[in-house]
């Protein structure tokens, strides 16, 4: 398909999300994943990503949101009305921010519950083996209890399950959080291959900018539950504001003193 | 003082190696005991692992299981038919109460579920007893209540059946639990309802079939208490003894379901026949409970409940 707009994989246009039936947390969020895309959601802590990516993989509704307006499209079908199990079946999987991994399962049994919605028993062996192709420590891990193994593990056990109902895209909720920087890009080192190799679609929310915008493509940036800015990865790390509020570096490159920021703010020039 | 030693630490341990013959008879009774409490207990156990819910309504399942069994009995239908049947309307029950009272108190505390099992029970006890009557009923399988003799040992022909039934029912779900896909879904639910959403387990399937299998222990519980005492309001009771084998093997295990409720039923049984004299009898009805508060004290999380898994 080379024609100039191709549709897009996924199409979230407007979406306004209230919770308990008062709070009023996205206020008009629009973003588009293109097939086989990485797309990155930057923004600070509280900033609607992990509510825009529960929108669209239907978990908002366990937390008493809602999504009131807007459309969310998938493969151009509305998926903001079904409910996670429906949505994991069009191919859209959640791995959700804290890992959240099956304590009292093992490893492997974490793994094959991922598999779930798709009933067919023999190609889950060859899917499990996929998995441990990409994530070789879990192989030695495998009979393990998942609340035993370390945060990295159990971040690629998450990825693994997730990865076991053969999505097309994958939503990443802070796959970082909580890691040893080494350990965080080993893991997006492994979520790029899987874009590559896989052709999985990826929208990664993260608060690690510097690391996220390194593997997407494209990123957009979330404020008070509004995007504020979107453009393509490099314009957006060359971008003044991003450099300043998020990779921590200011216009000369170098990388800022805390001691300055405390006496210092620059004012975001999207806020008015 | 040293009379009184004697009494309690010597002379019960004298009399069961006198007559060790009538002590296989007392932990005969009381594994038989013990395996009933165990089976109303697992009842508990399946819907507390998979939805986090204490279901107060549970020995008034079993009451209910033995209701209608006893109904369609009553009827003039076949034991088989009348069991088919039976499993038939408790997972009708179990489709209704996922619809009515389950599904729209998604997302709620805990306690309100709780409040609505309690309904439930309320529900349960006047709906059965509308439906069948409420006089007490002789429930007859056909397993006569008759004893045969074993090297000295009466062995209770309907005791037998039973504790053979409820182990051949503690293992298939034990299989069950453990290597099918919906097994293993049921325990990803346990651990983590959002998580298991996020990968696409249907929390509304997960619930109906939780709700169903616990029916089908209800029926077997109800089917070996109301083949040994009759089929009455007094069955839904035995809930209350079902509390402290819980506590004495952790709620969410099922293994512990059957130790918890082995350990209770010889323990009450021995501690009646031995000890029950030193202190004017009736031990057997607070054993139980005094056990179970020894345990809260000492291992909350009962002898097979999960650990809290805590990383440092």
């Amino acid at each position: 398909m080379a024609s100039a707009a191709p549709r897009p994989l996924l199409s979230v246009s407007n979406i306004e999300v209230i919770y308990d039936h008062v709070i009023l947390v996205l206020k008009g969020v629009s973003l588009q994943v293109p097939e086989g895309g990485i797309v990155t959601l930057l923004g600070a802590n509280g900033a609607g990503k992990s509510t825009t990516l529960k929108a669209i993989s239907g978990l908002l509704r366990t937390e008493r949101g809602e999504v009131t307006k807007g459309t969310i499209e998938f493969q151009g079908r509305a998926i903001h009305r079904q409910n996670p199990s429906e949505v994991v079946k069009h191919g859209i999987v959640q791995v959700m921010e804290g890992r959240h991994v099956f304590e009292h399962l093992t490893v492997e049994e974490n793994l094959l519950t991922g598999a779930y919605t798709r009933r067919n028993g023999h190609s889950t062996k060859k899917d499990l083996e996929v998995v441990y192709h990409y994530f070789p420590r879990l192989v030695e891990r495998r009979g393990f209890k998942a609340g035993y193994i370390s945060g990295g593990e159990q971040q690629m056990v998450a990825i693994g399950r997730a990865l076991m109902a053969r999505p097309k895209m994958m939503l990443l909720d802070e796959p970082s959080m909580g890691l040893a920087p080494m350990l965080v890009k080993e893991i997006f080192d492994i979520v790029g291959r899987l874009h590559r190799e896989e052709g999985v679609a990826v929208l990664l929310a993260e608060q690690n900018a510097t690391m996220a915008l390194q593997v997407a493509q494209h990123g957009y940036v979330m404020e008070n539950g509004r995007i504020v800015l979107d453009g393509d990865a490099k314009t957006i790390s060359e971008n003044e504001d991003i450099k300043e509020f998020y990779l921590g570096l200011t216009g000369v490159g170098q990388r800022k003193s805390y001691r300055d920021v405390k006496h210092y703010r620059r004012r975001k020039r999207w806020l008015s | 003082m040293s009379d009184l030693l004697y009494m309690v630490l010597v002379a019960p341990f004298k009399d069961m190696a006198g007559a060790p013959a009538f002590l296989v008879e007392v932990l005969i009774g009381g594994v038989f005991a013990g395996l009933m409490y165990s089976l109303v207990a697992l009842g508990f156990v399946l819907i507390y692992k998979a939805s986090g819910v204490f279901n107060f309504a549970q020995g008034v399942m079993v009451l209910f299981a033995a209701l209608t069994l006893v109904g369609l009995l009553e009827r003039g239908a076949p034991v088989v038919v009348a069991l088919a049947l039976t499993v038939a309307v408790m997972v009708g029950l179990a489709y209704a109460i996922e619809r009515v009272v389950l599904r729209p108190l998604v997302n709620q505390p805990q306690i309100i579920l709780f409040m609505a099992t309690i309904g439930l029970n309320f529900f349960l006890e006047g709906f059965g007893e509308m439906a069948w009557g409420a006089n007490v009923k002789k429930l007859d399988i056909g397993i006569p209540d008759r004893s045969f003799i074993v090297r000295g040992v009466q062995i209770n022909e309907l005791e037998l059946t039973a504790a053979v039934t409820a182990a051949v029912l503690v293992t298939l779900l034990a299989l069950f639990f453990q290597t099918t896909r919906i097994g293993r879904a049921l325990r990803a639910v346990a651990d983590d309802h959002e998580a298991a959403l996020s990968i696409g387990i249907p929390l509304k399937t997960i619930w109906v079939v939780v709700w169903s299998v616990a029916g089908v222990v209800a029926i077997v519980a109800g089917l070996m208490w109301g083949a040994k005492s009759g089929v009455q309001f007094s069955l839904s009771l035995i809930a209350l003894k079902a509390l402290p084998v819980l506590i004495l093997g952790g709620f969410e295990s099922v293994p512990g379901a059957i130790v918890g409720g082995l350990i209770i039923g010889v323990g009450e049984k021995l501690g009646e026949v031995y000890w029950g004299p030193l202190v004017g009898g009736a031990i057997e009805n607070w054993f139980a409970y005094v056990l179970a508060l020894a345990f809260l004290l000492v291992r909350p999380q009962g002898l097979f409940g999960e650990k809290i898994i805590e990383r440092v």
